[in-house]
């Protein structure tokens, strides 16, 4: 009885590792680009990430994608300043995250070279604040690679950041958000 | 038998949710990815805590106006329209070379001097794989006076227009808002007025920061003159005031007891004692231009 137990258990501990293995079909991207655009007439800003880290699981279509808010570069170094201790409160809320899901994961073939659209939908928390996000990104995939690109707006309001009276000409209402993550198998 | 393979199966399912919530709640940790050093930013709002240097440098390719103005003694009475009739003025160019070297000079109509400084970063403050719990800083001055020889007729010399100025800057961001600096300093003076001075006056200055809102910081800093290096008459320069930053301007309002803006003056040549009122308003601006994009 003793026996068969430690047998089983082994031989179940096997299995949970296979499974793990199994499960693969896991990409994942440790120096994605994440950048985001702001344009008024007064000033254009824009900010580059190239730290996101995000992992793309292709069978259950659902990607997850993390960045450190303050591996954001400017252009002018007191931006990057204002930027973590104003407005995002870097220190406080330090990440920013994505979890999505492709919707229409059939029509993607992963292991065929090839572009394909992939509509998707999910929850982005910056500062503790999460709203739902629609996008379309573009999958290009070759030699079991994929490299994924996307783009859409959020407006700074809905992610509890306060952008003062005196700097609100300077400051687009909706920002633009851009991706580029090169994903290889895990 | 049957229990202990539903009890197993159970517990498989339990990992394999483990698991599966891994992947959405921490990547970082999860794709064995470090978050790297994370270095401590803006310990003070600016290069300066009211007069002297804070561990704050301007980034490389940045350049730094600053105009600082300090008026007469508050106790001028109504007369002196409470020391607004005085004005004490410095402008000043402050250049990033480097993230780590900072450059800079000056001019003050207080006694007609020039100077010029270079500060160098040494340590930062940091949390993650490099761990240091303070950041310093050293800063290298010279500031020459250009008034006329107050004793024509006898000889001059040029070098006896000269002062010097070493400091180390040691600070430490305590939280978000609270900073705290102790700045070692030595000043040397090529000319002293009495052999029972010293050249060489050594000092402790202290100060801090302590934020009231994300924008607004209330600031301090008092410099302690080791005693009998220097006349009796003057004092040690203490400052009280407030930083408030505005997109690319830092407005720094305070109270001081120093007429002279530039490190020897306000080390060693303070009058003022706040006890009897000789209390100055005075502000700094300063206005950044980025010259050079680093990314």
């Amino acid at each position: 009885m003793k026996n068969k137990f430690i047998v089983l258990t082994v031989l179940f501990l096997i299995g949970s590792a296979f499974t793990k293995e199994e499960s693969s079909g896991k990409y994942m991207c440790k120096n994605g680009k994440v950048s985001f655009f702001s344009h008024t007439p007064v000033e254009d800003i824009d900010a580059e990430n190239n730290k996101a880290s995000s992992i793309l699981d292709s069978k259950k279509g659902s990607v997850a994608i993390e960045i450190l808010i303050k591996s954001f570069r400017f252009k002018k170094a007191l931006m990057e300043e204002h930027f973590n201790e104003n407005y995002m409160e870097s220190t406080k809320y330090p990440k920013a995250k994505f979890l999505g899901k492709i919707d229409n994961l059939s029509q993607i073939n992963f292991s065929k070279d090839g572009t394909y659209t992939a509509n998707i939908s999910g929850k982005l928390t910056i500062k503790d604040k999460t709203n739902d996000i629609k996008t379309v990104a573009t999958l290009l995939i070759k030699d079991g690679k994929i490299n994924g690109k996307t783009k859409f707006k959020i407006k700074p309001e809905d992610y509890n950041v306060e952008i003062p009276a005196v700097v609100k000409d300077k400051i687009a209402n909706e920002l633009e958000i851009m991706a580029d993550m090169d994903y290889s198998p895990m | 038998m049957r229990k202990v393979i539903i009890i197993l199966f159970f517990v498989q399912a339990l990992c394999t949710i483990s698991f599966a919530q891994d992947d959405s709640t921490d990547l970082f940790s999860l794709m064995n990815l470090s978050e790297g050093t994370n270095y401590t930013t803006a310990t003070f709002k600016t290069t300066r805590l009211v007069n002297g240097h804070s561990i704050e440098n301007q980034a490389e390719g940045v350049l730094d106006f600053r105009i600082n103005h300090r008026f007469g003694d508050l106790n001028g009475g109504i007369y002196e329209m409470f020391g607004l009739d005085q004005a004490n003025v410095k402008l000043a160019f402050d250049y990033g070379v480097k993230n780590w070297l900072m450059i800079g000079v000056g001019r003050t109509n207080v006694d007609k001097t020039l100077d010029g400084f270079i500060k160098a970063k040494i340590l930062r403050q940091s949390t993650g794989d490099k761990k240091m719990p303070v950041s310093l800083s050293y800063v290298a001055s010279s500031s020459m006076t250009t008034l006329k020889w107050s004793e024509p007729d006898r000889k001059n010399y040029i070098s006896s227009r000269f002062m010097y100025v070493h400091q180390l800057l040691l600070a430490r961001k305590f939280s978000e808002g609270t900073s705290v600096q102790i700045m070692p300093s030595l000043v040397h003076r090529n000319l002293i007025d009495s052999l029972k001075y010293k050249h060489d006056v050594w000092s402790l200055g202290i100060g801090g920061r302590q934020k009231l809102s994300s924008r607004v910081s209330v600031n301090a800093e008092y410099y302690y003159v080791f005693p009998d290096q220097i006349n009796k008459q003057y004092t040690n320069s203490f400052s009280l005031g407030f930083d408030i930053e505005t997109g690319g301007h830092v407005f720094q309002l305070h109270f001081t007891n120093s007429r002279g803006m530039t490190d020897p003056q306000f080390i060693t040549q303070t009058l003022g004692e706040w006890l009897k009122g000789n209390i100055r308003f005075g502000f700094n601006i300063s206005r950044v231009f980025t010259l050079k994009d680093t990314r």
